[in-house]
This record gives C-alpha cells, sequence and structure tokens, in this order.
C-alpha cells in the first residue's frame, strides 16, 4: 500500500501561554528563542496511522511539507518512525498560503508523486489551525473523504474506519484511493529508534519548486486568496487568583471547602 | 460577486426538533441580515423537516429551504455536501453558517472546497465590517493562545462555523410571516463512496459534561487511571462528573468523549476543579466559561494559576481527599 501523509513544522505549541508573544503589526507569532519547531500533532499521529498500515500490509510511506528548508526536520522525524521518503515544498510563492493554496499545492506535489492508494492529513494544524487543508485536498484531488479517523482499517480493498464523534464514534467503509484526516484518539505516536533514526539521518530529502511540480502561479495570487487575516490579538484576563494555605496540604484543602460551599 | 445575497443557515434537527444549534444560528444569522438589510434563510434536511419550518420562521427565518427525505435523517458527508452544495450554487448566499458540530466540523470545510468560499471555523464573534460589508469572523489561533480576525474579500459564500452556547437562541415570534420552499433536487446516488456501517453513542455514567454544575477535570499529573477515582469520588458528592486533558486521555486513563478543551467538550459549570494539568490554552478555552475555576497544582509557575480563581499549591493526592472529606461533613451539616 502506498500512503502519502502531509506534515507541516509549527512552533512547539507546549510552550506556557506566559512564553506566547504575537506581533500586532506583521499579524505574525514570535517564536520563542531557543526552542525548536516540532512537527504539527495531529500530523505526527497521522505518520503513526501510516506506520501501522505499513506494519501489517507492507508499502511506502511518502511525507510531504511545504514549509522553510528547515522543515526537513520535520520530515526526517516522520522517516525516523518509519516513513519511506519525503519532499519539502520550499519556494517563495509558497509563503503565507490561505487554505486553498495550501491544498492546491499539496495536491500538485501529491500528483507528481502519484501512485498512491492513501493521503493522510491531521485534522488541524496546530499553529493557525484552519482545520480544511484536508477536505479542500480531497475536493481538489476527487477522493472520497473520512475526517477525524482514528482506526484504519484495511478490508478487501476497501478502507474500514473509525471517526471520532462528539460522544462516541462511527463506523465507516470507503474505497481505495482515498483520504483521511487523522484525529489524536488513534493515540500516541511511536518513538524514533535505532534503524529510523540513522535511516533519517542519511536519507536525501528533495526540495521541490513551483516549477518541479507544475504549479500555476496565478493560482497562488495572494491577492486572490480566499481568506484573509486582518488582525491578530491576545485577548486580557484578569482573573485574581486566591492561593488557599494551611498548616499542611489538608488544611488548605478543608479552608478551600469552607469558601467554595458558600458560593455552590 | 453581488448575486451573493442573504444568510443562509444550516439547519440541524435532533430528536424531531430544531436543534439548540440552529435558533443560535438564526439569531446571529438575523442580526447579521438585518445589518445587510437582506434575508434570513434556513435548510433544514431529512424526512420530518417540513413540520419544523414554522417553527424556524418564528426563529426568525424570511425563507425555509426543505429537503424531505428521509436519506439525510442520518449524516452522510457525501450526501449533505452535495445536496447542499447544489442548493447554494442556485441560491448564491453570501453568508452561509453552520454549528462547529458533529456535522458542521466534517461538512463545513469539504463544502468550502466544493464551493471555493471562504471559512473559519469554531468562531466566537462575528460582525459585519461597517464600511466593506463584509463578514468580519473572530477564531481561535495557536490552541487558544490568540484570537484571528478573518474575511474573505472575493470569496462566497463567506462562511463559519460556530459552536453551541456561542451566541443566544433567536427569540421566538409567531406572527412572523415566511415562504417554505422545497428543495426538489435528488442526490445522485453515484456520487456516495462513504457508507457509515454503524454508530455507536457512548453512555454517560451520571450527570453529561456539557450539563455538570460541578467538573473535577484531573490532567497528567494524575498518573493512573486508578488515580481518577479520587476525582469521581469528590464528583459524586457534588453532583457533578468528571473531565479530562488531552495528555490524560492520550495515557487511556480515562475516555476520550471526556476531553475538554478545543478539540474537546466545552464545559460551563459553576465549579470548575482543575487537578494536576498545567493549563494549556488549548484546555483553558473549553471551561473559560465556567463560573469558579479551582486549580490544584503543585507547581507554582503553572499556567492554570493566571486563570483560576482560587488555587492550592500542593501535591494533589494530599488535597482531593481532604477536600472531599470536608466537603461531606459540611454537606451533611447543612
Ligand atoms: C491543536 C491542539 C489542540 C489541542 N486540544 C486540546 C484539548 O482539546 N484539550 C486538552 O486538554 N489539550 C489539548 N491540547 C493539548 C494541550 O496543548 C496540552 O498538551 C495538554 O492540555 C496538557 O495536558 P496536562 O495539563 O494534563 O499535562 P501537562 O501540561 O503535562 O501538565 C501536568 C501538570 O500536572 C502537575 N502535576 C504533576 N504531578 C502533580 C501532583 N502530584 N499534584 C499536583 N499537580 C501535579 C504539573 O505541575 C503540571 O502542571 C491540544 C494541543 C494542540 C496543539
Ligand atoms: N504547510 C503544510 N505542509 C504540509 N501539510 C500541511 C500544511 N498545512 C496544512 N497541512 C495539512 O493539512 C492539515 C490541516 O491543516 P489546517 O487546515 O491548516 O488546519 C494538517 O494537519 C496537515 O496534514
Amino acid at each position: 500500500m502506498n500512503i502519502i501523509v502531509c506534515v507541516k513544522q509549527v512552533p512547539d505549541p507546549e510552550i506556557p501561554p506566559a512564553k506566547f508573544k504575537i506581533d500586532t503589526e506583521t499579524k505574525k507569532v514570535i517564536p520563542p528563542p531557543g526552542v525548536p519547531p516540532v512537527i504539527s500533532v495531529y500530523d505526527e499521529r497521522a505518520v503513526e496511522a501510516a506506520c501501522r498500515l505499513k506494519d501489517k500490509h507492507k508499502g511506502k510511506i511518502t511525507v510531504i511539507s511545504i514549509g522553510s528548508e528547515k522543515a526537513i526536520e520535520v520530515v526526517r522525524h516522520a522517516i525516523s518512525m518509519g516513513a519511506d521518503e519525503g519532499f519539502v515544498l520550499q519556494d517563495e510563492p509558497f509563503e503565507n498560503l490561505d487554505s486553498f493554496g495550501t491544498a492546491y499545492v499539496l495536491g500538485k506535489a501529491i500528483q507528481k508523486i502519484g501512485n498512491y492508494d492513501l493521503i493522510l492529513c491531521g485534522r488541524q494544524a496546530a499553529d493557525w489551525g484552519a482545520g480544511q487543508v484536508g477536505s479542500i485536498l480531497a475536493e481538489i484531488l476527487g477522493l472520497p473523504l473520512v475526517t477525524f479517523a482514528f482506526d484504519i482499517q484495511l478490508e478487501d480493498k476497501r478502507f474500514k474506519v473509525k471517526r471520532i464523534l462528539k460522544d462516541g464514534y462511527e463506523v465507516v467503509e470507503v474505497p481505495m484511493p482515498a483520504l483521511m484526516t487523522v484525529s489524536s484518539e488513534i493515540g500516541l505516536p511511536r518513538l524514533p529508534a535505532g534503524m529510523g533514526l540513522m535511516l533519517a539521518r542519511r536519507k536525501q530529502i528533495p526540495i521541490w519548486k513551483a516549477k518541479d511540480i507544475g504549479a500555476d502561479p496565478t493560482q497562488l495570487d495572494k491577492t486572490k486568496a480566499h481568506t484573509e487575516i486582518t488582525e491578530i490579538f491576545i485577548p486580557k484576563r484578569e482573573t485574581h487568583c486566591e492561593l488557599i494555605t494551611g498548616a499542611t496540604p489538608a488544611d488548605a484543602a478543608a479552608n478551600l471547602a469552607l469558601k467554595l460551599i458558600k458560593l455552590i | 460577486m453581488e448575486q451573493y445575497k442573504g444568510v443562509l443557515i444550516l439547519g440541524e434537527i435532533a430528536d424531531g426538533k430544531l436543534a439548540p444549534i440552529t435558533s443560535e444560528l438564526l439569531g446571529i444569522g438575523k442580526k447579521l441580515a438585518d445589518e445587510l438589510a437582506e434575508d434570513l434563510s434556513v435548510l433544514l434536511m431529512g424526512g420530518k423537516a417540513g413540520g419544523l419550518a414554522k417553527e424556524a420562521i418564528a426563529y426568525g427565518a424570511d425563507k425555509v429551504y426543505i429537503a424531505e427525505d428521509s436519506l439525510f435523517d442520518e449524516y452522510n458527508s457525501d450526501a449533505y455536501t452535495q445536496l447542499v452544495a447544489n442548493l447554494c450554487q442556485k441560491v448564491l448566499p453570501s453568508i452561509l453558517l453552520i454549528g462547529h458540530t458533529d456535522i458542521g466540523c466534517d461538512l463545513a470545510p469539504r463544502l468550502n472546497g466544493r464551493l471555493g468560499g471562504g471559512l473559519a471555523m469554531d468562531v466566537n464573534e462575528l460582525s459585519i465590517d461597517h464600511t466593506t460589508k463584509l463578514l468580519v469572523s473572530t477564531r481561535p489561533i495557536f490552541g487558544g493562545n490568540a484570537y484571528a480576525r478573518v474575511i474573505s474579500k472575493t470569496a462566497r459564500p463567506q462562511m463559519a462555523t460556530v459552536r453551541s452556547k456561542v451566541f443566544p437562541p433567536a427569540e421566538r415570534d409567531e406572527s412572523k410571516q415566511g415562504q417554505v420552499i422545497p428543495v426538489e433536487e435528488k442526490v445522485d446516488p453515484s456520487a456516495i463512496k462513504v457508507r457509515v456501517i454503524e454508530r455507536i453513542r457512548e453512555e454517560v455514567e451520571g450527570v453529561k459534561l456539557e450539563e455538570a454544575e460541578v467538573v473535577v477535570s484531573g490532567g497528567h499529573g494524575i498518573g493512573s487511571a486508578k488515580n481518577f477515582e479520587m476525582l469521581w469520588e469528590l464528583a459524586r458528592l457534588l453532583g457533578g462528573t468528571v473531565g479530562a486533558t488531552r495528555r490524560s486521555c492520550d495515557e487511556g486513563w480515562i475516555p476520550v468523549t471526556r476531553q475538554i478543551g478545543q478539540s474537546g467538550k466545552v464545559v460551563s459549570p459553576k465549579l470548575y476543579f482543575a487537578v494536576a494539568l498545567s493549563g494549556a490554552m488549548s484546555h483553558i478555552v473549553g471551561c473559560l466559561g465556567s463560573k469558579y475555576i479551582v486549580a490544584i497544582n503543585k507547581d507554582p509557575e503553572a499556567n492554570i494559576f493566571n486563570i483560576a480563581h482560587f488555587g492550592i499549591v500542593a501535591d494533589y493526592k494530599e488535597v482531593l481527599p481532604a477536600l472531599t472529606a470536608k466537603f461531606k461533613e459540611l454537606l451533611s451539616a447543612k
């Protein structure tokens, strides 16, 4: 089975909120110094989903990422987990794309790679989190779509997929090839180890430009973007936390109960 | 672009009635439509949709599109996308509002892909810019650490998904008149590629999270599934229920349906206990509507202390049993 996974590099979303800074002028986030960017959380789980399928059915996993040259790192991470190869899509017209632009570029790269049975995306990127690139990509490629997948099985050339709902889940069946967006309920991703790490270090990761994938520049014209961000801001929160103390933690707890009982 | 007019709501039906999200969308939709001096319409789909048209009109709809077909009683992504896309291509709404529900989260981005519109997901504010007359949507970015205002200059429809309880429901007006328009088109069965085999609803123990007055949430610091029992004891005593962070769900200590936050549930209890969780914004956006947030964490620097109203800096294992015991004592004396 041939699987293509779309992975994005994002600023580490797990930094403490106090370290999260934005530049309201340029409408950009200021990455905290010294904290390296990471593979977007759900994309890492999409790689995990691909690896589980490969463990069972054999096949090849290709990862692609639109980003800066540094995005090579997230492609290497995916390879260290078990992916076979990867490409970084880096070019000036690929910068600051909206969801349609992103899906268009991914679609072009996927068509160039060709020969796929399954395409996996994360359900949402951990940075700007539009939550729609996978679905738009399915429409562009004309593929059946399953969103929020957390268990993917292959049965007789069809996929049987569990997708998460707010109060349970749904089991659906789709033909191959298909596109799925992966949700975190699939479980924790594997840790890169031994062989994988070595392969990842050695692997050549080509960089593709607009001309390499035959991207039509008019499709990437920023003045025709479907959505535009006009402002970003951090809401002010002014809560004062009253710390409850006591001679021991148990005393503090008793004092807290005395306080709260009056409020409920 | 000028041919795109009006606000269209994607209605949802639950238990044979208009779902609460639909009256909420009609409420905000009416405000936006009034500002544009345009019509408010709603699409209702399902075998019994026709019977709800009057109700939708009372909630402010000028036009109700009815796709009366039991094919739509259960959500199917392919069928819904096709029907709604066809209707939008005919009616040409300028704005399309959809619930940030199981249905909406799947349908909206795909519909957007098909229509070539401009979509903002999970918005918490919607307004019309007075000079440009464009829809301005505000949505969380970076896991709720910040917010962005988003517009679509030329792409239509301008779309947004909205969580339930973000906007108040529309006011009812029994005397309101409106037009009921049947949607005649049928879905092409060959376009249905995804087949739903079964849908499993998890039975909830006790009170539903969204309705609970007290929620005791546990983070990664809880350490094991067994330790969650301590949280249950407090929750049961106070007539509440238990929630969790994603890290606790990832560990398998508690079912994923109890996750609170951006990619989980949004709760608004009177009392929210945040126990051994750090207070990542993507978790906090799920409980900001709580009246009082109480933090128990051993790290005084944890972000949760910037959010909470009351806090204890200590190991939760030394706090929770004493807290439950004291509540028991106080409640029995009441
Ligand atoms: C796109 C995206 C969406 C996300 N959606 C969600 C979501 O919907 N919901 C969600 O919860 N998360 C979500 N997350 C994850 C989120 O960013 C955090 O990783 C997660 O909330 C952290 O969980 P935690 O607080 O349990 O763990 P940690 O951050 O590891 O915190 C554990 C805390 O426990 C404390 N502690 C440890 N031991 C004890 C003890 N014995 N007594 C007292 N305190 C103790 C520690 O001091 C620490 O503060 C999302 C992330 C992304 C990127
Ligand atoms: N720059 C990118 N490179 C590769 N994949 C991406 C990129 N942006 C988004 N994606 C994919 O699309 C998913 C959803 O992203 P979004 O719609 O931006 O929240 C992500 O989880 C990725 O799988």
